[in-house]
């Protein structure tokens, strides 16, 4: 009869003495036929065992870390900004004192544009307000016309 | 060793490395991370493990040490891990009903168990390996490996029993 086997099995199982290849019997045995009763309580251990080897590792193993990538933006990132630095700090000191004659040129023609510019605009400006004067005579008339209320 | 080569060099194992890893962690999460950052481990110890005659050993000892520091880590920081997710989703518990409570029983009698007879039950009783590889992964002679394991099983057995017993009266 097959449940004496698997009581021997068992036996050897529970002493840690089966083999692979003894354990995978009684595995079948408890997980695809009928168990004896007097055996029920290994249906639930080998069918766990059973059940676990099912589990499994769903996601994707990632080999390049999105840690790694970080560090390395940042020493990009201090690389550009410390060359940046470098190269501003270059032109500012190149500009004021390696001026080219005709950027001279340049200059002194848009400061003498500029000033003409000013120029006119406050001789239109001074008209403008010359004109202003007589509105304060108008004024000074209407005063001596109508009579002041008494304050 | 290029990317390709390895993956298909540690892919036969990466499900023993995860199911190792939420034995002795509990959690799922916990596990995944585990799995991902043992895998990026030996990534970066590539050159070495070409070296090696049994990557899945020395992977399933690299699991193991990193399991216990994780545990350790833990404690220190007096965080406690969830032992609520029991219930697993996408296996076959579900088309047995009248096992699954019996089944998930086992799983909390295993968890359980001392850490090192938890970490034989896993290697032997779901992942099959020999008595002298689990020696070689945990460190410990092959007749300590059979005494942990018998003691383990007889453990489970007669909770079980007691468990049926219950259920009877």
């Amino acid at each position: 009869m097959e449940s004496i086997k698997i009581e021997q099995l068992i036996e050897k199982y529970l002493d840690a003495e089966t083999t692979l290849q003894e354990e995978a019997v009684l595995q079948d045995y408890f997980v695809n036929s009928k168990v004896a009763p007097h055996l029920e309580e290994y249906r639930a251990l080998f069918g766990y065992f059973a059940e676990s080897k099912n589990e499994r590792y769903t996601k994707t193993i990632q080999l390049n870390t999105q840690k790694k990538h970080w560090k390395w933006l940042s020493v990009a990132a201090s690389v550009v900004l410390l060359f940046s630095v470098y190269t501003g700090y270059n032109s500012f000191n190149s500009s004021s004192d390696e001026l080219t004659s005709l950027e001279m040129a340049e200059a002194q023609q848009a400061l003498e544009d500029t000033q003409k510019a000013f120029q006119l605009l406050s001789n239109n400006m001074n008209k403008g307000t010359a004109a202003m004067a007589y509105l304060g005579e108008y004024q000074a008339t209407t005063n001596k016309i109508f009579k002041q209320p008494v304050k | 060793m290029k990317q390709s080569e390895f993956l298909n060099m540690v892919m036969p194992f990466k499900d023993k490395v995860f199911r190792f890893s939420k034995r002795l962690l509990v959690s799922t999460e916990e596990a995944e991370d585990a799995t991902q950052e043992l895998f990026l481990k030996l990534w970066k110890n590539r050159e070495k493990i070409s070296s090696y005659k049994n990557v899945e050993a020395f992977a399933m000892t690299m699991t193991k040490n990193y399991c216990f520091d994780r545990l350790k880590s833990k404690q220190a920081s007096n965080l406690s891990l969830v032992h609520s997710n029991y219930k697993e989703n996408g296996t076959s518990l579900d088309k047995k009903t009248e096992l699954s409570d019996s089944v998930s029983i086992v799983h909390q009698l295993i968890a359980k168990l001392p850490e090192q007879q938890r970490m034989i039950i896993q290697l032997r009783d779901v992942e099959q390996y020999e008595y002298e590889e689990i020696g070689k992964m945990l460190d410990i002679k092959q007749t300590a490996v059979r005494v942990a394991l018998s003691r383990a099983r007889k453990t489970i057995r007669e909770q079980l029993i007691k468990q049926h017993n219950y259920g009877i009266n």
